[in-house]
């Protein structure tokens, strides 16, 4: 069933809250260095599959492997490591911790990794850089831009060079000009690493960002490509 | 459009009139422009020719519009493959969309497929644009997004559409 | 509308004026509307609300339990005046009659607890009762407490009721003769009793004993204890009207979008808080209900009391009920002043100005000054305490300390750079907004410096309450000893306790008062006298230091003292008379009473020197072993043992005891300690204590309130550092740190405030400091205060970093 080179691939997987179903037998795989758009209407479980290929939320039932890796087996401390050290995260809002600096927020999973701050911060800030961002570090996220807090939050979710990076709506509280821009940066950077970059959006312009994309409709997903 | 797939299609739920087709495709699809009854004339026997349609009978009192249609083994595939080949994407697209949707319900296939495969056709000539406009200058840009954002407009319009496959079925289908 | 004016409106209605109400109708409908919010505000709004109220309540609740102090020591003092007998020490003889009554004192300790009792005789058939007895005790009865007849029942008081097997319970004491329902006491009936055993003739309970006037130190106790406890108790009130402030501004915020103006949204909030200050009324009138209950039936820390005496006064319950709600309100107006509410959201006076040092430092150095200025305070001072400059003092320091609080955790928190990434996250936090955690921290400072304080005062105080006595506790552990002098006696006490189980050594002796006979050379010059003390040569060792000894030995005792050994020697001369009836011969000041009793010191008594016994006393007189004297004729002596129990043996003393009672139940059995406390400042202490836990509980419980709001306030954060992979140990040290931060700056400055209130305090009572180190206890408490909040927060934590906080709602 895994696709031959496959990074992360996900069968048959299950997961219900409450009375809710949220995935009933999706499916996924993606190579390295692929961008894959997850897209849906609303409500058709694309964050929920996010969250079980991150390993952030256990599916009810299906398998998850990573790199050859079942994530079912794995414990919750391993899990929590191989989020620190393989995956990158960003959401639509809320993730930067409001207290700190910017730069210290695209500094905090290295540090949370063991890095000292001054090596951590000089890694974070060529990110920033590279995000175009460098000039709020010392600011805190509420006294920059949305869009410079998302560029802020892509930095971060790619300082500790994931190989995949799980973007959550990036640019879903932002506007086209901001959006596009977040989109540029987050897929030049994803790409210059080889980073594997799993996309969940609703918007057909972020989702021409990847390479291909995933339908979710009903807790079920279909790949386009393979069936085109 | 293809008012011959559009027929075609009318046709797959059982053999009708001449005169019933001109009706049943004004009602669900010639909303601002009814169809001519020679257009269904000269259609009908172009699918005639090609094998698509048979004539299941003739009412007494002869002329054309007592001919009854009936679609055949042929004419099912022609319907089911011009359903699911999505269309180019081009601006002003959706009263095509939009009678694949409802033909979809009409025959009982899954208009989701419809859509899902059209998305995929759109995105695909996106990715494109998308491309070109990060590759090129701000002249390409702007003509890039002006397309990107009408292809977005069309597959928005789709989504909509998918959201409400169910009110629709609901009302094309004779209940 | 101007309608409802009886004048007509002067001014022109201009279109700029609101259109809605005006004055106290707009108060009126905005208060309506905040209480509808208070209410009506959905499951957010009723948890504000109940939080509110539940901390309100619990303030309350102490208020009220502080205001029925008085009351409780009243009705305390009046029952334990009710019960007391009357005219014991009438110079008028009372005369046997058919309603008099003997009666002696006859309590007894039971491992760590007291029991009061008195042994009663009636001399005939119509005796005076009591208070709270039916029936007076016959001989071979008594009658107990509640609480005594149930610990005699209990399989742990078995020792104690085979102390009272000679006697059958006939009934129990009502409330009326207890001082607090869990009081051991009992009487005893008594066929013989007489009063050469102490006992005193009465016809009447309710002796008024000479209140003795609280000691002007404890008087400065007591004030300075009531601030420490109180204050933390009113900032927790004002801490609790505060939860869930952030929610409120919000709301307040989407209501100002729909048109209403800035007066009109505080007067909402006002409202609000109103509602939760008069719901935590009604709810701490509850707990204190609840408490007063629970204290007539439990026993915590031996204090236990009647419900129907906590009653608060009703003066300082009405300004509870009317400061409460007054307060809460002034509080949010004043707690608003520092946000602006705008239509589109709330804004915090981000330009932060920085908090200023200067007038924080008036209060404590103006309550220093008070202080410093102050006349001394001695036990000697009676009434002319200035307590309430005193007290005034006082307040200024630890409420200045608190108002310190907020200048010193921002000021310490701005300087914290790097560390670790729970250390950054935590100190970031605060520096963003230390004033939460610094108002909650100022109730602790006040606890703290306080208390601080009160132990030095305390410690220094140390020796004017617990008299250090002397005794030696690891030579003899009971000190038994009666009024009756009788050489069996002391045989009997001596064979009796060496049988008893745990019974290492006895020392008994019979001692006396002896003088030279004869006519003195001066009618007004002191008759030399000394003490005769009889014991066999074991008890004689112990007492001197006596080389060889044995029956039918005599001595004579010097101690070394130049002085004190002439004294004994115009007595003890070997060879030579004295009278064994000290009372026979008479001095200056009483009549001579009874027949003279000589008896010949012989003249072959050896002088040695005393040593302590392990009372700690030095005997010094004439020393003789019962052959060579015969104690029946000693007038006037009294029986004394020291017992020398085995540690090992678990309820030692308790069999002494009981043996004891067997051989006379009026027989006083005393615990030999190092140190004996005075009552009175237990109690105080006992009182700090107690009051200091419940106060640390109420700023842990507002700590552990304001953690879980701000940790709710940020699910989606937590679940999105738990999604990049944090781990929750990191989470956990994060919120130990913004807890810990707060709470030890607020120790350091409790400690560095306390101890200089202290050093003051022990200045103006004319002490010297003896204990620099008395913080140290507190300190753990702190700690463990710290550990507590953050272990009950974390429950809260793992549920906020689980990922459900990233599912967009």
């Amino acid at each position: 069933m895994t696709p031959a080179g496959s990074l992360l691939t996900a069968d048959g997987l299950r997961k219900a809250y409450g009375p809710t179903t949220a995935l009933d037998g999706a499916e996924f795989s993606i190579h390295p260095g692929e961008i894959v758009a997850v897209m849906g209407p609303s409500g058709s479980g694309k964050s929920t599959l996010l969250h079980c290929l991150a390993g952030i939320v256990r599916p009810d039932a299906g398998e998850i492997t990573y790199n050859g890796r079942s994530l079912a087996g794995m414990s919750d401390t391993a899990l929590s490591a191989l989020r620190r050290s393989e995956f990158g995260f960003v959401f639509q809002f809320g993730q930067l911790v409001p207290e700190l600096t910017c730069l210290e927020n695209v500094a905090l999973p290295l540090r949370l990794n063991g890095a000292k701050r001054r090596d951590a911060e000089r890694t974070a800030l060529t990110w920033m850089e590279r995000l175009e961002v460098d000039d709020v570090r010392d600011k805190r996220p509420g006294q920059a831009s949305g869009g410079q807090g998302q560029r802020v939050a892509v930095a971060r979710s790619l300082v500790t060079n994931p190989r995949v990076l799980f973007a959550d709506e990036p640019t879903g509280a932002l506007d086209s000009l901001n959006g596009e821009r977040v989109m540029e940066l987050l897929t030049d950077a994803a790409r210059s690493t080889n980073a594997a970059v799993v996309l969940v959006t609703h918007e057909t312009r972020v989702a021409a960002y990847s390479d291909r994309e995933v339908v979710v409709r009903d807790g079920k997903s279909r790949d386009m490509e393979r069936l085109v | 459009m293809s008012i011959g797939h559009t027929l075609l299609g009318l046709l797959e739920s059982g053999p009708r009139h001449g005169y019933d087709l001109k009706r049943a495709f004004d009602e669900k699809f010639g909303h601002d422009k009814p169809l001519h009854y020679g257009q269904v004339y000269s259609t009908m026997s172009r699918l005639l020719k090609n094998g698509l349609v048979e004539v299941d009978g003739v009412e007494a009192g002869g002329g054309p519009e007592r001919k009854r249609y009936a679609i055949t083994e042929a004419g099912i595939t022609d319907v089911q493959r011009w359903l699911a080949t999505p269309e180019k994407p081009e601006p002003y697209l959706q009263s095509t969309l939009y009678t694949k949707v409802v033909l979809a319900l009409l025959t009982d296939r899954d208009a989701g497929d419809i859509l899902d495969t059209q998305r995929a056709e759109h995105l695909r000539l996106m990715r494109i644009l998308t491309d070109r406009k990060r590759k090129g200058d701000l002249a390409d840009q702007l003509i890039c997004d002006h397309a990107l954002f009408h292809l977005e407009a069309d597959l928005r319009w789709l989504e909509l559409t998918s959201a409400r496959l169910g009110k629709l079925a609901k009302e094309v289908l004779p209940s | 509308m101007s309608t409802t004016r009886t004048k007509p409106v002067e001014r022109p209605v201009t279109a700029d004026r609101p259109t809605g109400p005006t004055g106290a109708r707009a108060w009126l409908r905005d208060l309506v509307m905040g209480i509808r919010f208070a209410v009506g505000g959905g499951r957010e709004g009723w948890v504000r609300t109940a939080l509110t109220a539940v901390g309100v309540g619990l303030g309350v609740a102490l208020l009220l339990g502080a205001a029925s102090v008085p009351d409780l020591l009243t009705n305390r003092d009046a029952r334990a005046t009710a019960r007391h007998p009357a005219d014991t020490m009438a110079a008028k003889k009372i005369d046997r009659s058919d309603s008099t009554i003997l009666i002696v004192d006859a309590g007894t300790d039971f491992r760590d607890s007291e029991i009061g009792g008195r042994s009663v005789r009636a001399d005939g058939d119509h005796p005076v009762l009591p208070p709270g007895v039916s029936e007076l005790p016959k001989g071979g009865e008594m009658v107990v407490s509640p609480a005594l007849r149930d610990l005699m029942n209990s399989s742990e008081g078995k020792l104690l009721k085979e102390r009272f097997e000679g006697y059958r319970v006939t009934g129990t004491i009502g409330d009326a003769g207890l001082m607090s329902p869990k009081e051991l006491y009992y009487y005893t009936g008594s066929d013989t009793l007489t009063k050469d055993q102490g006992a005193h003739r009465i016809k009447a309970f309710g002796y008024d004993d000479p209140a003795e006037p609280l000691d002007p130190l404890l008087v400065v106790l007591v004030v300075l204890i009531c601030v420490v406890l109180l204050t933390p108790v009113l900032i927790f009130i004002g801490t609790a009207v505060r939860f869930g402030g952030e929610r409120r501004d919000q709301r307040l915020a989407a209501l100002r979008l729909v048109g209403a103006d800035r007066r009109s949204v505080r007067r909402i909030a006002a409202g609000e808080a109103l509602f939760g200050a008069l719901l935590g009324l009604a709810l701490g009138a509850v707990f204190f209900l609840g408490v007063r209950q629970l204290v007539g039936v439990v026993d915590i820390w031996k204090v236990s009391a009647f419900p129907s005496d906590m009653v608060p006064m009703p003066g300082l319950a009405a300004l509870i009920a009317v400061a409460v709600p007054v307060s809460s309100v002034l509080v949010t107006l004043v707690s608003l002043r520092a946000v602006a509410i705008e239509p589109l959201g709330v804004v915090r006076s981000t330009t932060a100005r920085k908090r200023r040092l200067w007038w924080r430092l008036v209060l404590p150095v103006g309550g220093l000054v008070i202080l410093l200025n102050q006349d001394q305070v001695t036990r000697t001072a009676g009434e002319n305490v200035q307590v309430y400059s005193i007290a005034a003092g006082a307040t200024l320091v630890l409420v200045g300390l608190a108002t310190l609080m907020p200048w010193l955790v921002e000021a310490a928190v701005a300087r914290l750079r790097g560390g670790p990434v729970p250390w950054q996250l935590a100190t970031r936090r605060l520096q963003l907004s230390s004033g939460t955690a610094a108002r909650a921290v100022s109730g602790i400072t006040v606890a703290v410096a306080g208390a601080v304080a009160l132990q030095m005062l305390f410690a220094s105080m140390h020796d004017d309450f617990n008299t250090t006595t002397d005794q030696d506790p690891r030579r003899a552990q009971l000190n038994v000893s009666s009024p009756e002098a009788s050489g069996p006696l002391a045989q009997r006490m001596i064979d009796d306790f060496r049988t008893a189980k745990g019974v290492k050594g006895v020392i008994g002796r019979v001692s006396s008062y002896v003088v030279k006979p004869g006519e003195l050379k001066n009618a007004d010059d002191m008759r030399p006298t000394t003490e005769l003390s009889v014991g066999t040569c074991a008890t004689l060792r112990e007492l001197a230091r006596v080389d060889s000894c044995k029956d039918g030995d005599t001595f004579v005792v010097h101690t070394g003292d130049r002085d004190l050994d002439q004294w004994v020697d115009q007595t003890a001369r070997p060879g030579k008379k004295v009278d064994l009836n000290s009372e026979s011969w008479g001095d200056y000041a009483s009549k001579p009473r009874g027949k003279h009793i000589p008896w010949t010191l012989p003249k072959s008594s050896r002088t040695v020197t005393s040593r302590p016994d392990p009372v700690g006393d030095r005997y010094n007189g004439i020393f003789v072993t019962p052959g060579a004297i015969d104690v029946a004729k000693l007038e006037d002596a009294n029986t004394q043992a020291l017992v020398q129990i085995d540690p090992k043996v678990k309820d030692a003393e308790e069999y002494v005891r009981n043996a004891a009672t067997q051989i006379d139940p009026l027989i006083r059995v005393y615990t030999i300690r190092m140190i004996e406390r005075d009552k009175q400042y237990a109690s105080v202490q006992k009182g700090l204590q107690a009051g200091a836990i419940a106060t640390m509980m109420l700023i842990a419980a507002s700590m552990l309130v304001s953690t879980l709001e701000q940790l709710r306030e940020r699910k989606r954060l937590l679940a999105a550092l738990t999604a990049f992979g944090t781990r929750r140990s990191s989470m956990a040290w994060s919120v130990l740190w913004q807890t810990a931060v707060p709470v030890v700056l607020g120790l350091g400055l409790a400690i560095a405030g306390g101890l200089a209130l202290g050093a003051v305090m022990c200045r103006m009572v004319d002490k010297s400091v003896t204990d620099w180190l008395v913080f140290l206890p507190l300190c753990a408490a702190g700690a463990a205060l710290v550990a507590t909040v953050t272990l009950l927060s974390l429950p809260a934590l793992w549920r906020m970093m689980r990922p459900d906080g990233l599912r967009t709602e």
